[in-house]
């Protein structure tokens, strides 16, 4: 700018005046989106690990509520009996299960409530899991009625069939805020200290490049990937098991871009000072660890007590699967989910102004 | 002077380099050479001294000077799976001024390697765009750290051409080497360290004269057979004398008179030569002389 007086030049001059190159934060990002894209493990693991993983719990969890309850029947005198009143009851598959082997049945998941015969009969269940609970309410309701015992009054039963609460369509968002952070933490931490143990970092900063230009680069060489991650997430989960979006897609957009950015800077701060690649690992494993299992990604946040939630709320990905969920699955709009930005914002703009401080170039 | 902690690894070190010389700094390693260097580039910081660059001092200059020099270190490794013109143009759009690409390519010859993976260069090619990119800037100053360390004396040579083609444009050269024939072909002035001080400065002709021997015989005898190192120091013209495991090493300004009398003398004790040999004394015979030690072993 400085040679020319109006500062306006066209594109191509400014590029002839840098021998055919770009302005440097261009190239620099370039560099990483290419160096990343000619690493096929780490496209792998942006990309196909979350889609296997969606795969694979939107299968192991897919919607039951046509499914049978399992009864387990101990094989002793009257076992018959109550085999046959439960199928007369229908929606139960029996197994029966020999004596010696009850609480094993129970605990190993072979059936949710084992029952064993008798006047009355016993159930043996588990209190601690609904999925035993439900079984053991279903077996008595239906053993009574055998009995002779007559409902008060007949309820009129009107099922919710809502897409968008089963648990894939909770899932879902979850997995997409896991992989904003681990993509976003990996992606940035991963090739900076790479950078620094080949002392890369300290042939750049032997050239005239600005150090904030370098790490800008980083993140938003994050934001080129995040695009096509969310779209391919989105995407499978979408075509795959009719998840769907229900707020707006810039909404979402907007999420996803905080979100990257945000871990974006959180990843920077954690390689600000590694010098291997070991030790970086470390460290993201020891920040991500507490929030795959406290900030809602496989099960609710909320079934933590009550004492850590605010603490749990303040973490980033919380923030960031809250307010995902808030737009995928409620159809929420930005302005219901201004607290979740500003704790993901707030997360971002620390944890970058932290780096440059404490980032070591060489 | 630069310390770390107990070690000071750079002492008392006083130089001057003149624009459009190229300067060899020499010595072991461990001697100081990196450390002298990196002081020099800014990239570390001298407990005690002062520098000046280009007549722009680091702590107030160190915008300007990072433009006007080209830098190579010794342990950088560009990344693996950017090419060689993606590289060059990386570095390139640091700097406001300066060749294009394919100006830098053809002059490290790499122009057929343009769209190679850098993780497929030889290691000659990988020294060749590392200094590339010290020059993507134009700049005045060159500093190269070792740059022909590990490599084989054809890619060496290559090396030498792309540094003499700077120089012929105008540039000045400070390298670090460990190789004396290096020193020797490409520098007009050197300075020989050792230990983290300066043990001698010149012109390669004038350390080597400063000798006062221009010759090396350097003989072994066979098994067990010893001869007394006086009677050597007493042959005509030997300066010194000098031992070590295999053999002896006499340095003389009149080969013509030390040869024959030095073989007299072996026959007369009935001693056979196992080895013969003369060389002209080199800068590797300088530092052998200052420091009694070998460099390659030092």
């Amino acid at each position: 700018m400085r040679d020319t007086p109006s500062g306006r030049e066209p594109v191509a001059l400014r590029r002839a005046s840098r021998g055919g190159a770009r302005h440097p934060l261009v190239e620099l990002t370039l560099a990483r989106f290419r160096e990343f894209l000619r690493e096929p493990e780490a496209v792998f693991w942006v990309f196909m690990f979350p889609v296997i993983m969606t795969c694979a719990l939107g299968i192991a969890f897919r919607s039951r509520g046509q499914e049978p309850v399992i009864a387990g029947v101990v094989e002793q005198a009257g076992a018959d009996e109550v085999a046959s009143a439960l199928e007369a009851a229908g929606g139960f598959t029996v197994r029966r299960i020999p004596p010696d082997e009850v609480d094993r049945a129970v605990r190993d998941g072979r059936a949710p409530v084992v029952i064993v015969p008798g006047t009355p009969p016993t159930y043996r269940f588990d209190e601690a899991r609904a999925e035993s609970q439900v079984a053991r309410l279903a077996v008595d309701r239906a053993l009574q009625k055998a009995a002779g015992r007559n409902d008060a009054f007949t309820p009129v039963e009107q099922p919710v069939q809502n897409v968008g609460s089963r648990y894939i369509d909770w899932l879902v968002p979850g997995l997409l805020g896991m992989n904003i952070m681990s993509t976003g933490l990996w992606g940035v931490g991963f090739s900076i200290v790479q950078a620094r143990t080949k002392k890369l970092l300290k042939r750049l900063v032997a050239t005239p490049m600005s150090k904030a230009h370098y790490l800008m680069s980083h993140v938003f060489s994050r934001l080129l990937f995040l695009a096509l991650e969310v779209v391919v997430i989105v995407g499978f989960a979408w075509f795959f098991f009719d998840v769907q979006v229900h707020g707006a897609l810039w909404s979402l957009a907007g999420l996803a871009l905080l979100g990257a950015l945000s871990f974006g800077g959180l990843g920077l701060l954690l390689a600000s000072r590694a010098r291997t690649i070991e030790a970086v690992s470390g460290l993201m494993n020891l920040v991500m660890l507490p929030m795959w299992v406290l900030s809602g990604v496989f099960f609710a946040s909320t079934n933590f007590p009550e004492p850590m939630q605010p603490f749990i709320k303040l973490l980033p990905l919380t923030a960031l699967n809250d307010a995902l969920r808030a737009v995928i699955n409620e159809g929420l709009a930005i302005a219901a989910i201004t607290t979740e930005i500003a704790i993901l914002a707030t997360w971002g703009v620390i944890s970058f102004a932290l780096s440059l401080r404490l980032f070591r170039w060489q | 002077m630069k310390r770390y902690g107990p070690v000071t690894a750079v002492d008392g070190l006083d130089l001057k380099v003149l624009r459009g010389e190229c300067f060899g700094l020499l010595g072991p390693n461990g001697a100081g050479k990196t450390t002298t260097i990196e002081i020099l580039e800014g990239l570390l910081h001298a407990d005690e001294g002062e520098v000046r660059i280009l007549g722009e001092q680091w702590r107030t200059d160190a915008e300007s000077l990072r433009r006007r020099l080209g830098i190579q270190l010794q342990e950088t490794q560009l990344a693996d799976k950017l090419t060689v013109a993606e590289t060059l143009r990386l570095f390139r759009s640091f700097y406001p001024g300066g060749p294009s690409v394919d100006e830098l390519l053809d002059l490290v010859e790499l122009r057929p390697k343009r769209d190679a993976w850098v993780s497929k260069l030889s290691g000659g090619q990988k020294q060749r765009l590392s200094v590339a990119c010290a020059l993507a800037g134009k700049p005045e100053l060159l500093f190269l750290d070792e740059p022909t360390t590990g490599l084989d004396p054809q890619s060496r040579r290559q090396l030498w051409e792309v540094l003499e083609r700077f120089r012929e444009g105008g540039g000045t050269i400070l390298i670090t080497t460990h190789y004396m024939d290096e020193a020797h072909t490409l520098c007009d002035r050197v300075g020989i360290m050792d230990q983290g001080k300066l043990i001698a400065l010149g012109t390669p002709r004038e350390l080597v004269a400063s000798l006062g021997a221009e010759h090396v015989v350097e003989f072994a005898l066979a098994d067990g057979q010893r001869v007394d190192e006086a009677l050597l120091t007493a042959l005509p013209g030997v300066k010194d004398v000098r031992r070590d495991d295999t053999h002896l090493h006499l340095s003389t300004s009149e080969l013509h008179r030390t040869v024959p009398a030095l073989l007299e003398l072996l026959s007369h004790r009935q001693a056979t030569l196992s080895q013969l040999g003369t060389h002209s004394a080199t800068l590797e015979d300088v530092f052998v002389t200052l420091t009694g030690r070998q460099l390659r072993d030092a």
